[in-house]
């Protein structure tokens, strides 16, 4: 040991000395190159290709050189868009298009509560007391009470806990995803989901799932490897949280979603469920509650329901309803809540009268499905047209039987067709996309609404002049 | 001398610019001042520590509710539904639980009367600190109004006034039922488009339901995959909202800073898109007139410059300040002396200074024509209520003068009495404020978590109903009450504010000001700013 100690002393000691007896201009080498690795050490990381051989007269030149596209491509004349149908007065049951008076086929105006008198009178009452608009979003004095009084009514009537307003239709499901599914969440949805649905979802930033139209074995495929991917990271799989987007009644196709498989599929894989029901709000079911009423299905199953107030009640406007424990995030989390102006309380009013109108006469739900059903049976068979969507949807397609082959041709034929309806007094419209957004396009069609006030002899006079109209321009 | 945004000193924006145009040009026609004065450093230490104790608490109380010793309120999951992935993670709800729920009853406050210059509220109270509410059923009348977005006193409930709107609400209903590009124009909205761009001095505009949404539904439509947005660090969420969901690259500049804003665009262009060094396909630029937060208005003039010179877009958004500002009540464009055609996109909305609701945007005629076509509220979204747009056609033809009154242009002017005044005063008193002189929307900051609620609180018993921001909408350290001034407010309103500002001021130690000028200036020839060093 003490061998070995004096070993390292004596190297030690050799060292000094060798140090002493160095030349100088050795010593001054190695210090030098000391010094540079400390400053190659401590400098920035080197940047490769950058530009910054560039000159000043250069960087200007660049500048000089740059040309940007025009703010906005020209929009060509005939653009089918681009001259829209003008209606002079309100869009009632006799609606006058460009200077004509038709029926109208084209407004969502299912119940006929657009020129009730009675929701005009509630209008005018909250016009006299509040005024026109709230000045201020809900957490700064946009509250009144009639907000509070409406989702009120609406928790009432859908029997669920909670309701939230807001303020525009299309801000309500685009508001409502992003606030609960975020970046790493997954949500399954259906591939004919509406365009508000998919903007909530390319807000949220979460994965998108989308699965074939009303094709549950499609969705289980789905699940079923999500549930493989799961097992391989179960860590990571107890954060992600899971979402199905589906629609009570969808707007692309007319048809309902089959909810209680759905309901099977949410239990069985932990999925929760965001339904969508602007056009089945109002429409299905015995008292107008929806597709959950129309199933017989609890609706503490579904999480969230979210529907717009801006078909069947006649007024401007979204709600989401459920239970608190969802519907309370909202209010802090729902940009679309937090951050506009509350909904001005006229129309608040008109969807409190129009929702007293609605549970005092629950029967105008049977009379509009049994019109929907005359008019579906009536529109079978024209040659060249087919109908899409269910026979009690109030919303429906006609397609093209045989696609020209482009839809600029396609969309052409419609527009022949309409304006052969709309001269003879039938106000119909085609169902506007915007072709290069959608995710799955729809094909181009004609919609026909269907509305409580039309009469019998309207319905068959519609479907008779379509017939013509079909025959004398696709034949 | 020129200062930038916010930094370790206080900024003093005043920038002198002479007719015969000396140094920095001609750009500025008026002086443009604006205070962003910091506080002493003891006040963020005591903040600071205010939001600490507030922490400690609140995991003390997360402790005992999750051992049961207190009573748990939240609402909980459904029983079928516990072993669901859980729907909201405990640690983003902390500041919610514990520390907004506490001061929770400042928000929300539900009033029952027109939004104009005096309102009435429910009283409120609570029984299980904030958890829940319920209303004894009583309402506290004549609250004086500082809170609501009302510049020009157009909330209003004068049957004379409200004529026209009752006559186009008897006739259309309250709904439409339909999209703009299917069955939802009415001669209303092409009217009310006409009177809009007359208004602003552009050739055309489009009318859209919600403010809101006009933004994020037309800022994808505008750009997308490889353009440039520069945005300002203070935007309005609805301009997040549509940067992001366009898809183009989004680069922050900061608050009002030429300099920051000029790198950006020159680096832009020098270095194109990143990896691939293509060059942009166009840059845009999203800045707001008058920021709601901060109340400092835009520099316009140096902005339109710098778009000239770089060859980019500018997308100007007016939601506080058409009405609020200008001469004539045409927003920033007019306050600066500017064109409205030096502006590529102007938008705004109409649920400030014309008490209705909705949004436009208006430009050269193939602009909107674009827009027509292809905007996704234009295709998707419920266009405008007939009675809310009547709304908007008499409050505009009331402020260009075409209903045979001067009202409009004496609102305007009384808007601007009010805001100066109102300035000038809390300035005196010393308070610490925030923004440009001209502007309505006037932030006084608290910084201390614990006084924003006691504000609150406290103004609501002088009966004056205030509006209080804290994070997150707010920097940390800076939460503020902010006071929207009107036209429809009386100098005696004010002066009420006024005095229990000053009575609250010194009760809750809010005078931070360094620079307060003496309260009594009628002593003085001229009032003079008294710096201490």
């Amino acid at each position: 040991m003490a061998a070995a100690g004096a070993g390292q002393q004596w190297v030690l000691v050799e060292m000094v000395q060798a140090f002493y007896e160095a030349p100088a201009y050795h010593l001054i080498l190695e210090g030098i190159l000391i010094l540079w690795i400390i400053r190659l050490l401590f400098s920035k990381t080197y940047k490769l290709q950058e530009r910054s051989d560039l000159t000043l007269k250069e960087k200007e030149e660049l500048i000089e050189e740059w040309q940007p596209e025009p703010l906005v491509p020209p929009v060509p004349k005939d653009h089918p868009a681009l001259n829209y149908n003008i209606v002079s007065g309100p869009p009632t049951h006799i609606i006058t298009v460009n200077g004509k008076e038709c029926i109208n086929f084209a407004s969502f105006n299912f119940l006929g509560l657009l020129d009730n008198e009675k929701v005009k009178s509630a209008a005018q009452a909250s016009l006299k007391k509040y005024g026109v608009g709230t000045c201020g979003p809900r957490g700064f004095y946009g509250t009144f009470d009639v907000h509070l009084e409406l989702e009120e009514r609406l928790a009432k009537f859908m029997r669920t806990e909670e309701a939230i307003i807001y303020s525009y239709g299309f801000a309500t499901i685009a508001s409502a995803i992003p606030a609960y599914s975020k970046r790493g969440d997954i949500v399954f949805v259906d591939e004919a989901a509406c365009f508000a649905i998919q903007k909530g979802l390319q807000a949220s930033r979460s994965n998108i799932k989308l699965f074939k139209h009303n094709d549950m074995a499609d969705l289980e495929r789905l699940l079923k490897e999500q549930e493989t991917e799961d097992q391989k990271n179960p860590r990571k799989a107890r954060v992600t949280r899971r979402f199905m987007v589906v629609e009570g009644l969808y707007m692309n196709t007319g048809d309902i979603c089959p909810l209680p498989e759905l309901i099977k599929l949410k239990y069985k894989y932990k999925v929760r469920i965001f339904l969508e029901e602007s056009l089945s709000f109002g429409v299905l079911g015995e008292h107008g509650r929806g597709i959950t009423e129309h199933f017989g299905i609890n609706i503490d199953d579904i999480d969230l329901i979210s529907a717009n107030m801006e078909n069947s009640l006649a007024s401007i406007g979204g709600f989401c309803c459920g239970r608190s424990f969802i519907i309370d995030h909202q209010r802090l989390s729902g940009q679309g809540y937090c951050f506009s102006a509350s909904l001005p309380p006229l129309l608040a009013a008109a969807a409190i009268e129009a929702l007293n109108i609605m549970e005092d006469n629950p029967d105008i739900f049977q009379t509009l499905r049994a019109k929907c059903e005359r008019i579906h049976k009536a529109l079978q068979g024209i040659s060249g047209l087919k109908v899409v969507g269910e026979s009690f949807s109030p919303a429906l397609h006609l397609q093209l039987e045989e696609s020209s082959g482009s839809r600029e041709n396609d969309v052409k034929l419609l527009k022949r067709v309409v304006d052969y309806c709309m001269n003879s007094g039938i106000a119909l419209t085609q169902a506007r996309y915007l072709e290069k957004e959608e995710k799955c396009l729809p094909p181009p069609s004609i919609r026909v609404v269907i509305t409580v006030e039309q009469t019998e002899q309207e319905l068959d006079k519609a479907a008779s002049l379509l017939k013509e109209a079909a025959q004398s321009v696709l034949n | 001398r020129q200062g930038s945004g916010k930094k370790m000193e206080d900024t003093f924006s005043i920038l002198y610019f002479q007719k015969n145009g000396i140094s920095n040009g001609t750009l500025y026609k008026k002086t443009f001042i604006e205070h962003f004065e910091q506080a002493p450093m003891y006040v963020a230490v005591l903040t600071f520590l205010g939001f600490g104790v507030g922490t400690v608490f609140g995991y003390l109380r997360d402790f005992m509710r999750a051992w049961g010793l207190e009573k748990r309120n939240v609402a909980t999951e459904r029983e079928q539904q516990k072993d669901f992935v859980p729907l909201y993670q405990d640690f983003e709800n902390f500041y919610t639980r514990n520390l907004y729920m506490r001061i929770r009853d400042n928000w929300n406050r539900p009033i029952c009367s027109v939004p104009g210059p005096q309102f009435d509220l429910m009283e409120r109270v609570t029984d299980d600190y904030n958890w829940t509410f319920r209303f004894t059923g009583r309402t506290i009348k004549n609250v004086i109004n500082m809170g609501s977005y009302n510049y020009l006193g157009f909330a209003e409930t004068d049957v004379n006034a409200l004529k026209t709107v009752t006559i186009e609400l008897q006739k259309y209903g309250t709904g439409i039922c339909s999209t703009r590009q299917e069955m939802g124009t009415l001669d209303k909205h092409i009217e009310l488009e006409k009177l809009v761009a007359n208004f602003l001095g552009v050739e055309d505009a489009m009318v859209f339901g919600m403010g809101f949404a006009t933004n994020s539904m037309n800022i994808p439509a505008l750009v997308g995959k490889g353009c440039l947005i520069l945005s300002d660090e203070l935007n309005h969420t609805s301009l997040v909202l549509g940067a992001r969901l366009s898809g183009a690259t989004i680069r922050i500049f900061k608050h009002n800073n030429m300099q920051s804003l000029e790198k950006l665009l020159r680096d832009a262009i020098i270095y194109g898109q990143p990896r691939s060094r293509r060059a942009w396909r166009k840059i845009i630029i999203l800045v707001e007139g008058i920021y709601s937060m901060e109340g400092s208005i835009v520099r316009l003039p140096e902005i339109v410059s710098l778009k000239k010179k770089y060859k980019a877009y500018l997308y100007l958004d007016e939601a506080h300040s058409i009405g609020a500002v200008g001469a004539t009540g045409r927003g920033v464009v007019e306050y600066f002396g500017m064109s409205p055609d030096d502006v590529d996109v102007l938008m705004g909305t109409f649920t400030k200074s014309f008490g209705a609701a909705g949004g436009y945007i208006a430009g050269r005629k193939d602009l909107v024509d674009f827009l027509r076509t292809h905007s996704h509220s234009a295709v998707y979204a419920t266009s405008m209520c007939p009675p809310v747009a009547e709304q908007i056609i008499r409050a505009m033809k009331c402020l260009m003068g075409l209903d045979g009154t001067t009202q409009g242009l004496q609102r305007v002017r009384q808007l601007g009495k009010n805001t100066r005044y109102f300035r000038r005063r809390l300035h005196e008193m010393g308070f610490i404020i925030y923004g440009n002189d001209d502007s309505p929307v006037v932030p006084l900051l608290l910084y201390m978590p614990g006084k924003i609620g006691a504000f609150a609180r406290r103004m609501l018993e002088k009966n004056i109903g205030v509006v209080v921001v804290g994070f997150p909408a707010t920097p940390i350290t800076e939460s503020r009450a902010r006071f929207c001034v009107s036209a429809a407010h009386t100098r005696e309103m004010l002066n009420t504010v006024l005095n229990a500002l000053d009575e609250l001021g010194d009760f809750l130690q809010l005078k931070y000001s360094r620079y307060s000028k003496s309260s009594h200036p009628e002593l003085y020839e001229e009032t003079r700013l008294e710096l201490e060093d």
